[in-house]
């Protein structure tokens, strides 16, 4: 009995002492925090996929309440809606931007670009461009080892085993830029999503001369520049032998689509546009002839070797 | 017999398909592709334009900066462009191309094989003419040789020590150089010393080669202040910081260069290289290039002039092999699988090596099973498999920490690994984020 009470004084008396201390500790060392951040915390999605630049979900929550303004912040998960309610929480005007979307610029299929060699070592993106060229003769190219699918922490970039290229699922895509950044080539660029997801872009950054490209890779840019000559925004540039849209100018009005010689030239989100993966580009070439192209160019694109698909099948991942 | 003390791996050597094979100069090419970037550093900047007629041993660019060497014209003829060449990786590279048109070589260049011993120039001089010769390491890593002779103040040179090691497998080219110019070798040497203002020398020499052991042991009987050291076979004793500690014992502290011990280190090919610039006026326009392989025709060492396709090399060896699976730049384990044998022969070109299909795949990757091999056979005291974790797992910071860049990449982790994993790649690729994470932090730190 007398064990019983001693060790209960002796507890409880431990207790409330360790109470008493650890209220005016709490009391003297309290951080002032702002009840803000935690509400704008529970409005973001909570992924903490770093797309906005910090460090996760919680750091950007903070840096929203410190900030007078919300320019320049902004969640790409959840985008505009987010950040409207974020800025109801906190009484600032919602920043306006566009959606956008990851786009994987090459279009070097399995058919288009014959592989030269097979690479034997790690299967990943980054030491394969540390190591060569890659399997094909493209030094710009997509590698297919799947660097961007292993950062996308949304599951929606995946490698088609048909094309051996990546590819973006656009309704899964938040363009947080993971895969931008993994990307040891470039590849990857976030773009305007445009309206139902309707837009046009040039699917190859190769930026070897058009002969050389066209060798490497049948649905290369080769820097031609017909589509920028009838771009009626100007909106298309021609640098380092490559086209590229601006898509803060372009308005999706298809002007270019025809011209483009090798198919590197894209309408995206069209019902009637074709799939995203063209034939071999010899047909066109024929045709590009009887539509009056530039005849240099055209003579220049018939003088070039039609690349074979050496290897039937790309390898399956 | 000495060897150096930390790790090392014991591959075959097979040396014996090139081994004793004569050198052979190879044909001049039609047209000769001469790259820009054949060294470490920048590269360096042409001096001569489209249309104008070189001399062989004209200088064509000129050093683009400190640690950088000039290119000379291997060939006489027309330039027709400079533009982008392929490089072994399929990689682009800045060339000067060259239609030849016949061999005439500048007037000052002996082309005698008479061999020049007195060399009576002081020691500026003789840097001077090594560094307008272009000469550069021909050991691998092709640094400036006159950056080398130059000690940073505060240090000085103790020893020369002479790499005639050729630990690297297959490659026979440097055994070769030993014995058919020896002599030079060595007045090359006495001409490095008296440059370095030192009088001590050291050959290093694997005992696999005991011809070449005891060419150079005759050679420097009479020769004051150079030894022959020969040393036991294990790989990666061709290594810089390997061969000093093999050869005097002293150990390069982490991140400090090698003369920090009081030893310069130089490639027989190099002191060949030098003895021709100082003594032949002869500036670095060609090279020995070992060609073999199990199936290869006539595997040999070939003495190729810079700008040579390699493709005409290969002819002369007897064509690619059909059982191919793999060619190799340079040795088995330090050299690099290449796509595109149309390059040009550069300053970095020592070997090409034809590996059949059924010896050219690697192993089945599997899971580390925490063996510890590669620690043991790590010749710098490194961990590669937390190395390799780490650059998976993108823990640059950590990998810093742990000394990736110490690591010389001579492959000896990849090559003890029972699992096969790939443990020198992801070194290596955490190696190159590494360093440059690290200079951008020291430019940084210098803008502040």
């Amino acid at each position: 009995m007398n064990l019983i009470t001693i060790s209960l004084l002796v507890l409880g008396g431990t207790g409330l002492v360790a109470a008493v201390l650890l209220y005016l500790i709490a009391q003297r060392f309290k951080v002032e925090e702002d009840p803000r951040i935690d509400q704008v915390q529970e409005v973001l999605p909570g992924a903490n996929c770093g797309g906005c630049g910090f460090a996760g979900c919680r750091a950007l929550a903070e840096a929203c309440t410190k900030a007078s303004s919300l320019d320049g912040l902004m969640c790409p998960v959840g985008g505009a809606p987010t950040m409207e309610k974020v800025g109801a929480i906190l009484g600032l005007a919602a920043p306006q931007g566009e959606p956008k979307v990851a786009v994987v610029r090459c279009n070097g299929t399995c058919e288009a670009r014959p592989k030269t060699s097979e690479y034997n070592g790690s299967r990943t993106c980054a030491i394969m461009h540390s190591m060569y060229v890659g399997e094909s003769g493209c030094a710009f190219g997509c590698l297919g080892c799947g660097d961007c699918v292993v950062a996308c922490p949304f599951d929606a970039i995946h490698i088609n085993p048909e094309t051996g290229l990546a590819e973006v699922d656009e309704a899964k895509c938040t363009a947080c830029g993971n895969c931008v950044k993994a990307c040891p080539r470039h590849i990857i660029e976030l773009r305007k999503k445009g309206e139902d997801g309707q837009r046009m872009v040039v699917l190859c950054v190769n930026q070897d001369k058009g002969p050389v490209a066209k060798k490497n890779c049948a649905n290369a840019c080769i820097g031609c520049g017909l589509c920028a000559k009838v771009c009626p925004q100007e909106a298309i540039t021609i640098a380092n032998n490559v086209a590229y849209i601006d898509f803060d100018k372009c308005v999706v009005c298809r002007e270019c689509e025809p011209q483009c010689p090798t198919k590197a030239l894209h309408a995206m989100g069209f019902a009637d546009a074709q799939a995203a993966a063209p034939a071999v580009a010899t047909t066109e070439v024929v045709e590009g002839e009887k539509k009056g192209f530039d005849p240099v160019i055209a003579a220049k694109i018939k003088a070039l070797p039609t690349p074979k698909a050496v290897f039937p099948q790309c390898l399956k991942y | 017999m000495n060897t150096f003390k930390i790790g090392g791996v014991h591959p075959h050597d097979n040396k014996e398909y090139s081994a004793h094979q004569p050198i052979v100069e190879c044909p001049l090419p039609k047209q000769a592709i001469i790259p820009l970037a054949q060294h470490i550093g920048a590269p360096a900047k042409p001096i001569v334009q489209k249309g104008d007629h070189v001399k062989v041993g004209q200088m064509i660019a000129e050093a683009g900066g400190f640690v950088s060497a000039p290119v000379h014209s291997s060939v006489s003829g027309v330039v027709t462009k400079i533009d982008a060449t392929v490089d072994a990786w399929g990689m682009k590279m800045p060339a000067i191309f060259i239609d030849v048109e016949g061999d005439e070589w500048l007037p000052e260049i002996d082309r005698s094989s008479d061999v020049r011993r007195d060399c009576t120039i002081e020691a500026k001089e003789i840097i001077d003419k090594i560094s307008k010769a272009g000469v550069v390491g021909l050991g691998g890593a092709c640094f400036p040789t006159h950056i080398k002779l130059c000690p940073p103040p505060g240090q000085k040179a103790e020893v020369l020590i002479v790499n005639g090691v050729e630990c690297e497998p297959y490659l026979t080219c440097d055994h070769q150089l030993m014995m058919e110019h020896g002599e030079e070798i060595i007045i090359g040497i006495q001409i490095t010393m008296k440059a370095l203002g030192i009088h001590h020398a050291i050959i290093g020499i694997e005992k696999n080669k005991p011809d070449a052991i005891a060419r150079m042991q005759e050679l420097t009987r009479k020769t004051l202040g150079i030894e022959v050291m020969p040393l036991q076979l294990k790989y990666p004793q061709g290594g810089e910081k390997q061969l000093i500690d093999a050869c005097i014992g002293r150990q390069v502290p982490s991140g400090a260069l090698p003369i920090a011990t009081g030893a310069v280190v130089d490639n027989v090919a190099t002191i060949y290289a030098i003895y021709e610039a100082v003594q032949k006026n002869k500036p670095l326009i060609s090279r020995v290039m070992t060609v073999t392989g199990k199936s290869v025709a006539k595997p040999g060492n070939y003495l190729v002039r810079f700008g040579t396709p390699l493709t005409q090399v290969v002819e002369l060896a007897g064509g690619v092999p059909e059982d191919t699976g793999k060619i190799i730049g340079g040795g088995p384990m330090m050299g690099r699988a290449m796509n595109n044998i149309d390059m040009p022969a550069h300053k970095r070109t020592s070997g090409l090596l034809f590996l059949p299909e059924s010896e050219s795949r690697r192993g089945i990757e599997e899971n580390c099973i925490r063996c510890g091999k590669c620690v043991s056979a790590c010749p710098m005291g490194l961990e590669p498999y937390l190395l390799s974790r780490q650059s998976e797992l993108k823990m640059w910071d950590e990998m810093e920490a742990h000394n990736v860049m110490d690591c010389i990449e001579c492959g000896c982790c990849q090559f003890t690994c029972p699992s096969h994993r790939p443990l020198l790649d992801y070194v290596r690729n955490g190696k190159v984020t590494v360093g440059g994470i690290i200079r951008a932090r020291n430019a940084a730190a210098k803008k502040v």
